[in-house]
């Protein structure tokens, strides 16, 4: 436990000094939130489409976050040294995945404060403990399969297009789940509160699912060499 | 010799002669269906075609899974999932393709969010990821270790993908515009030709990645001569120069 | 025969792509066979 602390407290530490993502994935992420407003040029459509849009922002930004997280890690052969530290390579697989988990909860909170501003999105009573409980699982699942996809095209060369082409269609079961919810918790005349739990249920089993796979596929994969 | 055999080679012409019969019967022999009309000819190649693109898959999966697990062959497994998932995708985008064209003249569009169409576009997808990243490694051994637990993680991936569809769809609150789900009475003859047709399919698909699998084996060994051949060549001319240039 | 057109062009596609799939295959596998030697080919 205190392995896995002390590797995201690294990988913060490092996040805070850069700040790659205050500087560059929050701004592009409302970036894309604003394009998205301009290309659909409709209220009542941006409205209904809120959720749908703040999740893929986030997909996208999620993409940029793991990089930089393995980008810090193959310089240097850095992960090697890393596995040799650890008792166990899944440990290094939650340390960086808390971190990833930190990181967009937080890009979360702002992309959805920004849904409220510029999209005219509410957030009322009865939604807010469904909201918070989607954007807690939601970005679990999130982090996991993005740090585990991050692991698989680390030292590859092209890994920028790679990972995107692996990572999203596993990430399409987090998205429509994660945006059906959120829709449901932000209030909405096509889904109701019920429903937007059934949706909770699926994005925790998600996150089970690729949290353990990726805790036993992470060793076979950041071994450098045969 | 090449990467055929005899048993290639038998294989390749009985796979012929079953799809000469199943194109004959599926255009002059067969009736054309009482609800679909003459556009149930497309499903005699849609059919084996879409149950080849999952044979192909599953292959590959289990073909990834005894390539980590199994201590010998690894690298055998290895080929023999990527050569099938080579077919496989191949097969998937005929699969999409004819379906496609089918759903335009059954239901009048081109394509339907149910969650079969769903699943199967985000499989293409993912195998289309798979290949991808078999092309960049160029060590075998890596590439095996790799590549076999992506392929292991899309077995994971699909029935997410298909359940969260299903429930996409289920809680999805506007109606259907099309009601035809394509429901065929087959009778023997037409039922007859479709199990031809897989037949065939299977026995193609067979041949490629028997053929696939030899070539993949033909160009790891070419690598690693090649790196041999490289590198004597390397420590020749350093003797020789006395330390190289 | 009604949607000729969309039949056809399904059989087309279909069979044109195993067809230049498995040429491809045996063009490449004669071109490497050339190169290397028997004792790598356990089929031979």
């Amino acid at each position: 436990m205190n392995a896995i602390l002390a590797i995201a407290r690294k990988d913060l530490r490092i996040e805070w000094r850069t700040r790659t993502l205050l500087a560059r994935v929050v701004p592009f992420a409302l970036l894309v939130l604003v394009l998205f407003a301009v290309a659909l040029d409709s209220e009542p459509l941006l409205l209904r489409a809120a959720a749908g849009l703040v999740w893929l922002a986030m997909l996208f930004a999620a993409m940029l976050l793991v990089q930089r997280s393995f980008d810090v890690e193959t310089a240097d052969h850095a992960l090697d040294s890393l596995l040799s530290f650890v008792s166990s390579p899944s440990k290094v697989f939650f340390g960086k995945a808390l971190s990833m988990f930190v990181q967009l909860f937080a890009l979360a909170v702002v992309l959805l404060g920004a849904a409220v501003v510029l999209y005219g999105a509410r957030v009322d009573g009865d939604g807010v403990v469904l909201l918070v409980t989607v954007l807690i699982t939601a970005t679990i699942g999130l982090s996991v399969v993005g740090t585990l996809y991050g692991v698989v095209v680390a030292n590859m060369s092209g890994r920028d297009s790679l990972l995107p082409l692996l990572a999203l269609p596993v990430l399409a079961p987090l998205l429509i789940g994660a945006a059906r919810a959120t829709e449901a918790a932000l209030g909405s005349d096509t889904i109701d509160l019920a429903n937007g739990w059934a949706w909770v249920a699926l994005l925790v089993t998600y996150a089970v699912v690729f949290g353990s796979a990726g805790a036993v596929a992470f060793a076979p994969l950041a071994q450098s060499d045969s | 010799m090449k990467t055929g055999t005899t048993t290639t080679r038998v294989l390749g012409i009985f796979a012929l002669m079953i799809t000469t019969w199943v194109v004959v019967s599926a255009f002059f022999l067969t009736p054309a269906d009482v609800v679909q009309g003459d556009s149930v000819r497309i499903m005699y190649a849609h059919v084996p075609t879409a149950w080849i693109a999952y044979l192909a898959f599953v292959t590959t999966a289990v073909a990834s899974g005894l390539s980590l697990t199994r201590k010998h062959r690894t690298l055998g497994f290895d080929r023999v999932a990527g050569a099938s998932a080579e077919v496989g995708v191949l097969f998937m985008a005929m699969t999409l393709i004819t379906g496609s064209l089918w759903g335009r003249l059954t239901w009048g569009t081109f394509w339907q969010w149910d969650p079969r169409l769903t699943t199967t576009l985000f499989l293409f997808v993912t195998y289309v990821g798979y290949l991808a990243i078999r092309r960049v490694d160029v060590d075998p051994v890596r590439r095996a270790r790799r590549s076999s637990v992506i392929a292991l993680l899309a077995v994971l991936e699909i029935p997410l993908v298909h359940f969260s569809v299903v429930l996409w769809r289920s809680l999805h609150q506007e109606a259907s515009v099309l009601n035809t789900d394509g429901d065929v009475r087959l009778d023997d003859l037409m039922l007859f030709t479709l199990f031809s047709g897989v037949v065939a399919f299977t026995l193609i698909f067979v041949w490629l990645v028997v053929h696939r699998q030899r070539l993949a084996a033909m160009s790891d060994v070419e690598r690693l001569v090649g790196l041999d051949v490289a590198i004597t060549a390397r420590r020749a001319e350093s003797t020789v120069g006395g330390g190289g240039r | 025969m009604k949607d000729l057109g969309f039949i056809l062009a399904s059989w087309i596609i279909t069979l044109g792509s195993i067809g230049v799939l498995a040429i491809m295959t045996l063009r490449r596998a004669r071109e490497l066979s050339s190169r290397i030697p028997d004792e790598h080919k356990p089929w031979v």
